[in-house]
């Protein structure tokens, strides 16, 4: 296999993921604001360091406009077509290495984007955001149940995991601590409801939570879920433990390891081994901010590891 | 082209229906025409799902272009097939013989055949291909040879292509959407499979290796997405398992080939190719080329690396060489052509110049280095002053020019907005060359859509046909050997 083909696939793999998780996430808080008629836009936007640049074209900040913005918008990178158009566009680049069942379900969800944009001004958001989500588990199934488990496939594992654990990451660090402030385990009084179970919904874990605490949401709880619970497949310890085993079934096909082989397993055994508790003690917003830089890094290893450069 | 009476490959039979044609004829009249129509916009979208598109890819809107698929499938007869089989081997064997000793001891020119200015001074000549020394002595792996029908028995070579000719993935993908379209047609009429194209493609690729491994790294070099026909350069790469890579994805060290891989450099023995010779190796061509491998051609003729097809082709395919094609098949293999050339008149010739004048609107006139077009003349299609205004630059540049008669190429029954119709085909079979010659039976048909235009090419509106083989046991066409008739050569 190729070093750009390893590329591609690890990027067709961010991207993909990038694109579910967006509409992941604005189905989950257009949801709350119906729920509990509080707009988040700027929280949203701010997750991903655009802030500034949704203010500047939306000073009001309407919820639309922000999902607008997220997802047709062009001129924003992290918006939902930008996304799907660059995976499609890699995966385009390596067809040979995909099954026809992915290609296809890929470039379909392109074709229905693509399609959606042109009629701009009718656009249903709450269609199109459906739409995205069923078509990257359609992507997702279709790659689950075709492709053959070699280099490739790792490698668009590798990007698919990286991506994940980061989105979790920000959706805790942003909307836990709009929530917390102060970062703290416990409820405050007046529990807001409808804002822990959107940072539950935008994992599609509201349902799982219940399943596994058996108990009302509490702050420590959802916390110990999204970053510890290694069985939760958005969760970071999960997301970790599969990067891992990726690295390690490349570091046994080629017969060598490297940098990035010994940073994704020591990230993988801190989560393994950590306790929701310690991570609150020593300050939840440093652990993630930490981690994230961490996983900043771990991706330029592998760059490097792997040639992909 | 009014007044031109074509030969309809369906209908020109003393009974309304060539044998070769009777079934589909018979499909024809039991499926309606609202049938055909659902059936010709299911394959549109089929091509637009699978992403089978050519042209601007990367357009902002999502659009890419499919080439028009029609959904009558072109049949050829199993005699008329081994007639073209024959005729196809002979003239692709004398085309490498002709390309060995071209850019070997130039024996055919020693003997008077072909001038061996003709050679030195033709723009393709690359001297950087002199006694390379192939595998096989083989310069032209993959030849797409151009054919046109004009009658019962009459077809002719229109162009060889020995380049990069391109179209092979329409006629594998045509055929897996026939075989959906038209189920119990096809296994009606016993056509011949062409899907092991792209093993013997592989094969061939293989056999040419200057290694001794056994399994020889070939790869296809491809000039990138944004190359019109990179869907069938990662088509081909697929179906035959090998890596499709760029200039970038490849690097020369100490005379070898290698491709960067995350698990380090891998050695390539073979490379497929479809990269112009202008663009393959910036140190030997066209320094500005990015696409390309540097010290490529350093590695090729240290017989370190094969580059197929050869470089240095186009001085075989080049128009004004095509006249002399059948003169090869004499020359090198002591036999007579069994495929013929169209009649062709040379503006380099005092007594063909006269005729070419005096016949100007009834003839179609090439500039010998033009492709595409470009410096021609239709001569029953111009208007007078244009006419006229090309007679000066022949009359100024007679090398320049060639002149062929305009041919009726034969039509087929084609879907188009108005119900089914004759339209105007040609045939590109593929010709593999390695260790020996394999023809998979068949080839791209390509038609032209419009009524009454011979313009069959893709950017013109052309569309394409599934192109059915019939196999020994399938209906004949008019069971008289087919023979080639002589033609006036000039």
């Amino acid at each position: 296999m190729l070093s750009s083909t390893a590329k591609n696939l690890y990027w067709m793999g961010r991207y993909l993921q990038r694109a579910e998780n967006m509409a992941r996430l604005l189905e989950a808080t257009q949801r709350t604001a119906l729920q509990s008629s509080k707009t988040e836009a700027f929280d949203v936007a701010e997750m991903y360091g655009l802030a500034d640049a949704f203010e500047a074209i939306h000073p009001d900040g309407e919820l639309p406009q922000l999902i607008d913005f997220m997802t047709l918008n062009v001129e924003n990178p992290s918006s939902v077509i930008n996304s799907v158009r660059a995976a499609r566009d890699n995966a385009r680049a390596e067809r040979n290495n995909l099954t026809t069942d992915v290609w296809e379900s890929l470039n379909g969800l392109w074709l229905e984007v693509a399609a959606i944009a042109r009629r701009r001004r009718s656009v249903d958001r709450g269609a199109f955001v459906e739409t995205v989500k069923k078509q990257t588990v359609m992507i997702a199934g279709a790659a689950q149940s075709t492709l053959l488990r070699d280099e490739a496939w790792n490698f668009l594992s590798l990007g698919t995991y990286l991506e994940r654990a980061d989105n979790t990451i920000r959706i805790l660090d942003v909307k836990y601590h709009r929530l917390q402030p102060d970062g703290a385990p416990q409820a405050r009084d007046g529990v807001d409801y409808y804002g822990w179970s959107e940072i539950l919904t935008c994992i599609g874990a509201l349902r799982t939570y219940r399943r596994v605490y058996r108990a009302r949401i509490e702050p420590r709880k959802v916390a110990e879920l999204m970053i510890l619970r290694r069985d939760l497949p958005r969760s970071i310890h999960h997301c970790l433990w599969q990067l891992d085993l990726s690295m390690r079934e490349l570091a046994e096909l080629y017969g060598n390891r490297g940098e990035a082989d010994r940073q994704a397993g020591a990230l993988h055994a801190e989560l393994r081994y950590g306790r929701i508790d310690d991570i609150f003690e020593a300050g939840l917003r440093d652990f993630l901010e930490d981690l994230r830089d961490r996983l900043d890094e771990l991706s330029s290893e592998i760059g490097r590891q792997f040639l992909l450069d | 082209m009014a007044g031109i009476k074509a030969f309809d490959e369906m209908t020109s039979a003393p009974d309304g229906v060539r044998a070769p044609y009777r079934d589909v004829a018979q499909w024809l009249a039991d499926t309606p025409a609202a049938t055909l129509e659902a059936k010709r916009s299911e394959v549109d979208q089929f091509y637009r799902r699978q992403g089978i598109t050519f042209g601007a890819y990367g357009a902002t809107d999502g659009h890419e272009t499919t080439i028009p698929f029609d959904i009558i499938p072109r049949v050829i007869a199993h005699d008329e097939w081994q007639y073209l089989e024959r005729g196809l081997t002979q003239r692709v064997r004398a085309l490498n013989a002709f390309l060995t000793d071209a850019y070997g001891e130039r024996q055919i020119c020693r003997a008077g055949v072909i001038p061996e200015r003709q050679l030195l001074l033709n723009a393709e000549f690359v001297p950087l291909a002199q006694d390379l020394d192939l595998p096989g002595g083989v310069h032209c792996h993959i030849a797409g040879i151009d054919i046109v029908r004009v009658g019962e028995r009459d077809f002719f070579v229109l162009e060889d292509n020995v380049r990069t000719p391109s179209g092979v993935s329409y006629v594998l993908e045509n055929r897996e959407v026939m075989m959906r379209l038209a189920p119990e047609l096809f296994a009606s009429m016993g056509v011949l499979p062409v899907a092991n194209y792209t093993e013997e493609l592989l094969a061939t690729l293989r056999s040419v290796s200057f290694s001794d491994d056994a399994e020889p790294n070939v790869v296809l070099l491809t000039p990138g997405p944004y190359n019109s026909a990179y869907f069938e350069h990662a088509f081909l790469a697929d179906e035959m398992g090998i890596e499709l890579v760029e200039g970038t994805d490849l690097f020369v060290d100490e005379g070898r080939v290698y491709m960067r891989t995350p698990r380090g450099p891998q050695r390539v023995d073979v490379i497929y190719r479809r990269i112009d010779d202008a663009f393959l190796d910036p140190l030997a061509f066209r320094p500005d080329s990015l696409l390309g491998l540097p010290g490529l051609i350093g590695a090729l003729r240290s017989r370190r690396v094969n580059v197929v097809n050869a470089i240095g082709n186009g001085v075989a395919d080049d128009k004004s060489t095509y006249v002399y094609v059948p003169d090869m098949i004499r020359f090198y293999l002591g036999e007579e052509p069994i495929l013929q050339n169209v009649p062709t008149h040379r503006g380099d010739r005092p007594d063909d110049l006269k005729f070419i004048l005096d016949h100007l609107p009834e003839l179609v006139v090439k500039e010998v280095h033009g492709s595409g077009g470009k410096g021609m003349l239709v001569g029953p299609t111009s208007s007078k002053a244009e006419i006229e205004e090309f007679r000066a630059h022949l009359v100024a540049h007679p090398y320049d020019y060639i002149a062929q008669p305009t041919l009726a190429l034969s039509t087929c029954p084609t879907f188009v907005n108005q119900g089914v119709a004759p339209r105007h085909v040609d045939l590109r079979p593929f010709v593999l060359s390695g260790k020996e010659i394999t023809i998979v039976p068949g080839g791209l048909t390509r038609v032209a859509l419009k009524d009454g235009s011979l313009v069959v090419n893709s950017s013109q509106g052309g569309g394409t046909k599934d192109t059915w083989v019939l196999g020994p046991n399938g209906q004949h066409g008019q069971q008289v050997p087919l023979q080639s008739q002589s033609q006036s050569q000039s």
